[in-house]
């Protein structure tokens, strides 16, 4: 599990074309999945986001057990990308849970943000709501803005909130 | 009338959904009390046929019936009355429940 400004793993995962995604910074790494109600409420925000900060690196990656939730499987993760007609970030499998205990992931979505020294800057919820579209994950845009004007992040860790990860039994 | 609310704790929203139920039930004028029971494990899911948590049944029926959903520890999904997702059910859905069953 990393802390702000410790180095953020690197991984190569697969994305729902089959190919092998690796961490470029900066970043933003979102552990997400298909059947949380609190990853898909705030999906929208996440992916308008991905569009408005097209020189950041996206990343949404499933880290759930598929055996007991075949709704977070690898082939539901490309169904739903193939349904949406394509996201604005690649959409990885990690399906040996390694990245995600890595990275400490707690629930779906926890996003981190990685500097582009590779350094953790950001870790928490989008925003403060996930029933409140206007929020536009303000959080995370700060501390984006922040990070790449080359500022402190003034809120640099906030509570993730939504399903636990669903780690193997 | 009976009223339950079913639970995992892998979902942070059976807070809100209970203080919304009471609230509701109050607002209806009311006198019952919910029983909140725990879903543990994927054996008394199935066995209490949990579709999700939260979970509300009033005299042991689902406010928002999961057709085809399977009984497992999971965080479900439901529909605001506007569209949007949510992980509690619309409030004036569970007001709805506690008329048809007053």
């Amino acid at each position: 599990m990393i802390g702000i400004g410790d180095q953020a793993p690197e991984f190569e995962l697969p994305d729902t074309d089959g190919e092998p995604q690796a961490l470029q910074t900066p970043a933003v790494v979102i552990f997400t999945c298909n059947h949380c109600p609190y990853a898909l409420a705030w999906h929208d925000r996440l992916m308008e986001l991905a569009r408005d900060y097209a020189d950041v690196h996206f990343y949404a990656i499933n880290p759930n057990d598929a055996e007991r939730y075949p709704r977070d499987s690898f082939e539901a993760m490309k169904e739903r990308v193939r349904g949406d007609g394509g996201w604005p970030m690649p959409y990885v499998h990690d399906s040996t849970q390694e990245v995600a205990r890595e990275y400490g992931a707690r629930t779906t979505p926890d996003v981190f943000v990685v500097d582009s020294e590779g350094a953790l800057r950001y870790r928490g919820a989008p925003d403060g709501d996930h029933q409140d579209d206007s929020l536009r994950a303000d959080w995370l845009r700060e501390a984006l803005d922040q990070v790449l004007a080359g500022e402190e992040v003034a809120r640099a860790e906030t509570d993730p909130v939504g399903c636990s990860v669903k780690w193997r039994q | 009338m009976t009223v339950e609310l079913l639970w995992w704790e892998g979902c942070p929203s059976h807070p809100e959904a209970l203080a919304e139920l009471e609230r509701i039930l109050r607002e209806e004028g009311v006198d019952a009390v919910v029983t909140r029971v725990e879903i543990e494990d994927d054996d008394q899911a199935r066995r209490e046929r949990f579709p999700g948590s939260p979970t509300i049944r009033i005299n042991g029926e689902d406010i928002a019936p999961a057709e085809g959903e399977p009984f497992s520890l999971t965080c479900r999904i439901y529909r605001t009355r506007d569209g949007r997702v949510s992980p509690t059910p619309d409030p004036e859905d569970v007001r709805a429940a506690v008329r048809r069953a007053a």
